[in-house]
């Protein structure tokens, strides 16, 4: 018999409707992936389970009794532990307390921080996170936050653990250690939902699958009696290819050329170039400071010594006013808080860095601002009624997709993305990819950070290894393998 | 790495620093300032502005604004006035009830409207602002309430001394130390932190952020009720126009005492201190022979320079990400 059964769930928004009919079975001691296109109603799901959103009809049922989650607490007391994919965390409070908010441990009815402080220290030990748990969260990188909200869902003993996208920002060691701790819970009796768009993690860690199309559940089954084709196709309703065939490159001359730079704390002696019509893959674990040169090189922090520069020219990216200027431009890792404008509509988030383009002799033209939203949620296949629909009310990896195209439709000369696929499904990764080539073979050039192996192998010229801040390695196309780069990436 | 948490202690420490630098500068000038019975005097003084300041505090912690509280004193203060006219008899136990309860209800008003009807809390407490002082002038009709209609009970209560320092003082002082603990110990306290750090994130947790804004408008409602009680007893004299315009001291103590105008950060020592710098400034000034307008423009300087001083660089890169 399942231990948590959900059948025949339905969920609106307003007009949108998120969940039409939608069927999951968790077991005790299994794990089951649960996938689906982006805005196919996966992360609703989970706020129903965790008592965020309440289902317009249907019924759960835990070990065979109906049960109403009417609140989160409620759903933490029926054992429900949840790793939101939305941010979760709370800058002005320490790492411990981010871990425990809305269930601290109490002593007579007052917070005991000590009893928060060690527990919090054994979660993040078994999750080999080298922080402090007193540190304030807002110190930490966007990674490590991730950890943090990672480390929130193992703090109490679940009896189902629910995690939305909790590798998207994690490397390849991360994300083993995230495993084995579920491997260890779910041996112990856990039921265990994992949620990604990355397949090889599916086929590594769940045991059955289940998928969704357009609010729906299409099927489910053990995937050891799958594939992942079989799996694409139940989700996008026809076959795709995953993997964009990367055309061969037109190299020319150094675009970008960055000499032993350092910055005290986040990065020495970093020294590498970007050619014309090239793709520089930068692999690396969390905390390896990809992000932290990544905001150097766009002008967000000054380096302490060495050298930049663009087409020849040595320049001083002081701001990223001139950045820009140089034709640099930057898609963040946090597109949550640092991305998009989240209560504005899409159109209004493309047209933000364009205003130039659409508004010549100065004047904007709300015409071109829909024509140019058009066609990129055309391009990158946004799951949106219109382009009027505020960002907030997108999905996770539809968000993702607005900011990435905010950026691309600029056209700058040198691009600079950090995580560009975080969270997006096979069809849009591909897309992206697809728009990514095209970019390069106008001559321009792309620095891309990615903690997602196939996409680093399969899309970069060259890939730089970073590691605690250091140059590792830089591999050429031909030389990389996933096990050298893993290899250069982690401590020997 | 260590950066905000203990940066905001340090910053409390570096301004605690400051606030004793300062009273050893006029010490110096006017030996006579630093005696016991004239810090006493300081204290007493600032009493009033520390216990609205406090509650200030969590309105703000929790993304919201009071302006309403100088209003709220004063209609608190003019009810319990004219109870006591009325009933001379009353003790001032229930009148303190009194004038917390109506400084309560006054703020759950503002609560309620920002919680549920989710109005911008700077809108909502700007027009109770004037609804409140409004209605004094319906209560009292425009008269005044004067020291010889104060029943002595009503009147020596606040001139109480303890231990060298007055009620008021010492109400200033349980009450701050109650707020800190209250702030850092209870599960209520830690989730005004929470609600105003990151409100979509406290709702995953199961945290309302409009009901702890709410609780925050009832509290400090609550404190300019009582506060309203001890101004007009204090000064001897209840009219429409008193404290008129004291919300800006109160939020400028909060802010010179390093609360974040966005939600989420504050703490009682660091209010504490804000007020205890603006009351030695206020009481100096005249010693020193500079008028009080220049109180106003010091106070202003004060403000700007400790939101230099916590202006951090990852706020400003994420402006820079967001306006792009
Ligand atoms: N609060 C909301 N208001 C309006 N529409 C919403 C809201 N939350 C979700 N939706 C809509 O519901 C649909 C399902 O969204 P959901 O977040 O569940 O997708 P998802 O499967 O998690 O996608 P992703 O892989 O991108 O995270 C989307 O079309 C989304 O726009
Ligand atoms: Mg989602």
């Amino acid at each position: 018999m399942p231990f948590l059964t959900l059948s025949h769930i339905q969920k609106s928004f307003g007009g949108t409707r998120a969940l039409t009919d939608a069927n999951l079975s968790l077991h005790a001691g299994q794990v089951t992936a649960l996938i689906g296109e982006n805005g196919a109603g996966k992360s609703t799901l989970v706020k129903i389970l965790s008592g965020v959103h309440q289902p317009d009809a249907g019924e759960i049922q835990l070990e065979g009794q109906a049960v109403r989650i009417d609140h989160p607490e409620h759903a933490r007391e029926l054992g429900i532990s949840v790793v939101h994919q939305e941010s979760v965390v709370f800058d002005n409070l320490s790492v411990a307390e981010n871990m425990f908010v809305g269930d601290r441990p109490r002593e007579r009815g007052w917070v005991s921080w000590r009893t928060m402080r060690q527990r919090a220290a054994e979660v993040l030990k078994q999750l080999d996170a080298t922080f402090d748990p007193d540190a304030p969260a807002g110190s930490l990188s966007i990674a490590q936050k991730h950890v943090i909200q990672i480390a929130r869902g193992l703090t109490r003993r679940a009896r189902v653990l629910i995690m939305d996208e909790p590798t998207a920002s994690l490397a390849h060691r991360e994300v083993e250690e995230l495993f084995g701790l579920t491997r260890k819970l779910s041996a112990a009796g856990c039921s265990v939902l994992f949620i990604s768009h990355k397949f090889e993690e599916v086929f590594d860690i769940a045991n059955r699958y289940s998928v969704f199309r357009d609010g729906a559940s299409v099927g489910e089954g053990e995937l050891a009696a799958s594939s992942r084709d079989e799996l694409i196709r139940l989700m996008v309703g026809r076959p795709v290819e995953q993997l964009f065939p990367k055309t061969p490159p037109e190299l020319g001359e150094p675009l970008m050329r960055v000499e032993h730079l350092s910055r005290t704390g986040e990065f020495q002696d970093i020294s590498f170039d970007v050619r014309r019509g090239e793709i520089l893959g930068i692999y690396g674990l969390v905390g390896a400071g990809r992000t932290e040169l990544a905001q150097v090189l766009f002008g967000l922090e000054s380096a302490d010594s060495g050298s930049i520069e663009v087409c020849g020219r040595r320049v001083a990216v002081k701001s990223v006013q001139e950045a820009v200027r140089e034709g640099i431009a930057y898609v963040p890792e946090d597109r949550q808080t640092q991305g998009a404008i989240l209560p504005f509509s899409i159109a209004s988030n493309l047209a933000l860095p364009n205003l130039t383009a659409l508004a010549p002799r100065g004047w904007w033209s709300a015409q071109r601002e829909t024509q140019l939203a058009d066609e990129w949620v055309e391009t990158l296949k946004v799951k949106t009624a219109n382009t009027a629909t505020v960002v907030q009310d997108l999905s996770g990896g539809n968000q993702q997709k607005v900011v990435i195209a905010k950026w691309l439709a600029r056209k700058p000369k040198i691009l600079i993305l950090d995580e560009p696929t975080k969270g997006i499904d096979v069809g849009a990764k591909r897309a992206v990819h697809a728009v990514m080539d095209q970019f390069v073979h106008r001559g321009c050039a792309v620095i891309m950070i990615s903690s997602d192996l196939p996409e680093i192998l399969g899309m970069s010229d060259r890939i730089l290894v970073m590691r605690r801040g250091r140059v590792r390695a830089l591999f050429t196309r031909e030389e990389a393998t996933s096990e050298a780069v893993i290899r250069a990436a982690t401590d020997a | 790495m260590n950066a905000s948490l203990s940066a905001a202690s340090r910053r409390d420490l570096v301004f605690g620093i400051l606030t004793v630098a300062l009273l050893a500068a006029v010490s110096v000038a006017f030996p006579s300032f630093a005696s016991p019975a004239n810090l006493a005097d300081v204290l007493n003084d600032t009493s009033i502005l520390i216990l609205l300041a406090l509650g200030q505090m969590l309105v703000i912690v929790t993304r919201g604004i009071d302006l309403s509280v100088a209003a709220n004193l004063a209609l608190s203060g003019m009810i319990v006035a004219l109870l006591n006219r009325s009933f001379p008899a009353i003790g001032v136990l229930p009148i303190i009830c009194i004038a917390a309860l109506s400084g309560g209800v006054l703020g759950a008003f503002n609560g309620l409207l920002v919680w549920k009807l989710r109005l911008p809390p700077i809108v909502v407490t700007l027009g109770t602002m004037s609804i409140y002082r409004g209605v004094i002038y319906l209560l009292s009709q425009g008269a005044w309430v004067n020291e010889n209609e104060m029943s002595r009970e009503f009147l020596r209560f606040v001139r109480w001394d303890f231990v060298e320092l007055t009620t008021l003082s010492w109400l200033a002082i349980v009450v701050a130390l109650l707020g800190f603990i209250a702030l850092r110990y209870s599960g209520a306290g830690r989730d005004m932190y929470a609600a105003g750090g990151n409100p979509t994130a406290a709702q995953y947790c199961g945290i309302d952020p409009g009901r702890m804004q709410f609780i925050a408008y009832v509290i400090s409602g609550a404190l300019a009720g009582v506060c309203g009680y001890l101004w007009v007893a204090r000064f001897a004299v209840a009219y429409t126009d008193i404290a008129l315009g004291f919300e800006l001291q109160v939020i400028a103590a909060c802010l010179i005492g390093g609360v974040a105008i966005a939600g989420g950060v504050g703490s009682v020592f660091g209010v504490v201190l804000g007020c205890l710098f603006i009351g030695i400034i206020r009481n100096a000034l005249p010693l020193v022979g500079i008028s009080a307008f220049w109180q106003m423009f010091i106070n202003g300087l004060v403000i700007l320079a400790a939101v230099l001083l916590s202006a951090r660089q990852r706020e400003r890169k994420r402006s820079i990400l967001e306006a792009v």
